[in-house]
């Protein structure tokens, strides 16, 4: 495997903080200081109190597949395939676009409980990725 | 809703090139003779036009095009931005300029090497930050690079929901297959599908399979658009523009969506159903046919239900009732849409529309008095309806 295929995120005002979280572990959600609403992906003001003020809470990993793809073509280097694309419900409420890995393709299903493991690429790199739910959760 | 716009303008021209896979010419050429092209239909001289309209995505700028054809002065120059959400954006930029005087004669154009030259399906980089690319950045990491990748997440929803099969987005690309034999222009024209070939071809980003993709194309559109008056004058039957406006609703993305409510459903383009709707004083039930947005199968089932053809989850039994074939009761991208005529960004289903209208189509329905054109879908996109003078 390559060891920079990923493509990385430009590191801007208004998202290098999450990959920062995101480096030292975390799944961050963003959240209004003011109103407490929580928003994913981050943007640098509230969209529901025009508040610029923010900080994040530390998801707990945990949540459920809203949907899902299964991508096949194109291949581009670096992935495996087929990859498994999904669109994971936070037990917080956020949704958050991600891999799913460890599974099977058969195994796939709406509303599948799963849970984040943090995966990082030969560079470092880290990015949320998750899996099935272990344990007592599933 | 103003109905300001209604009936103040009207397509007066249509001009395409030749579709290919490899056009060997610019897209500042294609752009040029689809210009030409729609001026010579309509016999209107470049020199008249003072207005061009075209996409952010869009290689081609205003006035290099200008100076190419001959145009004279131009009094409007834009570009409408999200990829295929632009299509009839373009159309409501023209249509202002037209009804407010702003401009003449305008042009809404799209040229594009699609396949020899930069490929949709090649995916997304970028260096600088913007909020844009950071928007991207949210998916490229993972691998989610093309459109198809994106609009699965949708659709694969969508279908789970409301029991959408595989054969429902089949029937979609057949109907419009079937329009393409009796179109020389289309790609596919003298090369049906069956079922079975449907069902045979391969997995793309699950549930989407090949022939749910719309084609790549090398090929120029141009649009004109003038007063409804001064389209009288000229040499086509006008296509009159009843309606025509752009939407793009709270939480929207660029065809990730992913974070409002619902999931299954197009809120840009149940907005733009409202608008329109109440801009031309029309209904489903005064549209005779359509050219829906089909960059894939499933974006055809979602919008019947978004402009009101039928309630929600009922888009799979309009299909399968054949409602979108010749004799159904909303024949839909009768040219073989961008699956099967030809992808200019949907372009080219605006032109479709306008011949709808006079009566042209290869696959001509009888009876129609309007039709319905709709933009780009899971992006900020657009609907307008063509009437019959």
């Amino acid at each position: 495997m390559a060891q920079s295929f990923r493509m990385k995120p430009p590191m801007g005002e208004d998202n290098g903080w999450w990959w920062q979280q995101a480096a030292e572990g975390n799944l961050a959600i963003q959240r209004c200081k003011a109103c407490s609403t929580l928003r994913h992906p981050p943007r640098p003001m509230c969209g529901d109190c025009q508040s610029l003020e923010w900080d994040h809470v530390v998801s707990s990993g945990r949540g459920t597949l809203d949907s899902f793809t299964v991508l096949h073509h194109p291949q581009f280097p670096g992935f495996d395939y087929p990859l498994i694309i999904i669109l994971v419900k936070l037990e917080e409420g956020t949704r958050f676009t991600s891999q799913l890995i460890n599974c099977s393709v058969e195994a796939v299903e709406f509303g599948m409980p799963v849970e984040m493991i943090m995966h990082e690429d030969p560079d470092g790199f880290r990015l949320p990725m998750f899996q099935p739910a272990q344990g007592a959760h599933a | 809703m103003s109905q300001f716009l209604k009936d103040k303008a009207a397509i007066a021209g249509i001009g395409l090139t030749e579709f290919s896979k490899k056009s060997g010419v610019s897209e500042l050429s294609l752009a040029a003779q689809a210009t030409l092209a729609a001026c010579e239909e309509a016999g209107l001289p470049p020199s008249e036009i003072d207005g061009f309209v075209s996409y952010t995505l869009d290689s081609t700028d205003e006035i290099e095009l200008a100076r190419t054809v001959g145009a004279g002065d131009l009094k409007l120059f834009t570009k409408v931005n999200y990829g295929g959400g632009a299509a009839v954006g373009t159309i409501l930029h023209a249509v202002m300029a037209v009804a407010t005087g702003v401009a003449d004669n305008v042009i809404c154009y799209r040229a594009m090497n699609g396949r020899s030259g930069q490929r949709m399906g090649q995916g997304i980089s970028g260096q600088i930050v913007s909020s844009d690319l950071v928007h991207w950045s949210w998916y490229m990491p993972y691998g989610m690079l093309t459109p198809g990748s994106w609009i699965a997440m949708i659709a694969n929803k969508y279908m789970h929901h409301y029991g959408v099969t595989a054969e429902d987005l089949g029937r979609v690309a057949i109907s419009q297959r079937n329009y393409a034999q009796s179109n020389p222009r289309s790609f596919f024209h003298g090369k049906p599908l069956t079922m079975e070939d449907y069902l045979a071809s391969k997995m793309i980003a699950d549930p989407l399979r090949l022939y749910d993709f719309c084609q790549e194309t090398d090929g120029g559109c141009a649009i004109l658009v003038t007063s409804a008056e001064r389209a009288r004058d000229l040499q086509q039957k006008p296509a009159i523009i009843r309606g025509v406006v752009q939407a793009s609703t709270r939480g929207q993305e660029q065809m990730t969506s992913y974070y409002r409510e619902e999931l299954d459903s197009l809120p840009e383009m149940e907005m733009a159903a409202r608008l329109v709707y109440a801009q031309s004083g029309l209904g489903p039930d005064d549209i005779n046919a359509a050219c829906l947005y089909d960059a894939f199968t499933s974006e055809v089932i979602m919008q019947l239900e978004s402009f009101g053809f039928c309630g929600r989850g009922e888009g799979k039994d309009m299909v399968r009732d054949g409602a979108l074939d010749i004799d159904g009761r909303l024949p839909n991208n009768t040219h073989g849409g961008l699956l099967s005529e030809a992808y200019i960004h949907g372009m080219n289903s605006i032109a479709e529309g306008a011949r709808l209208v006079r009566g042209t189509s290869t696959s001509q329905p009888k009876g129609v008095e309007h039709v319905l054109v709709s933009s780009g879908v899971g992006v900020p996109t657009g609907a307008l309806i063509l009437g019959r003078d």
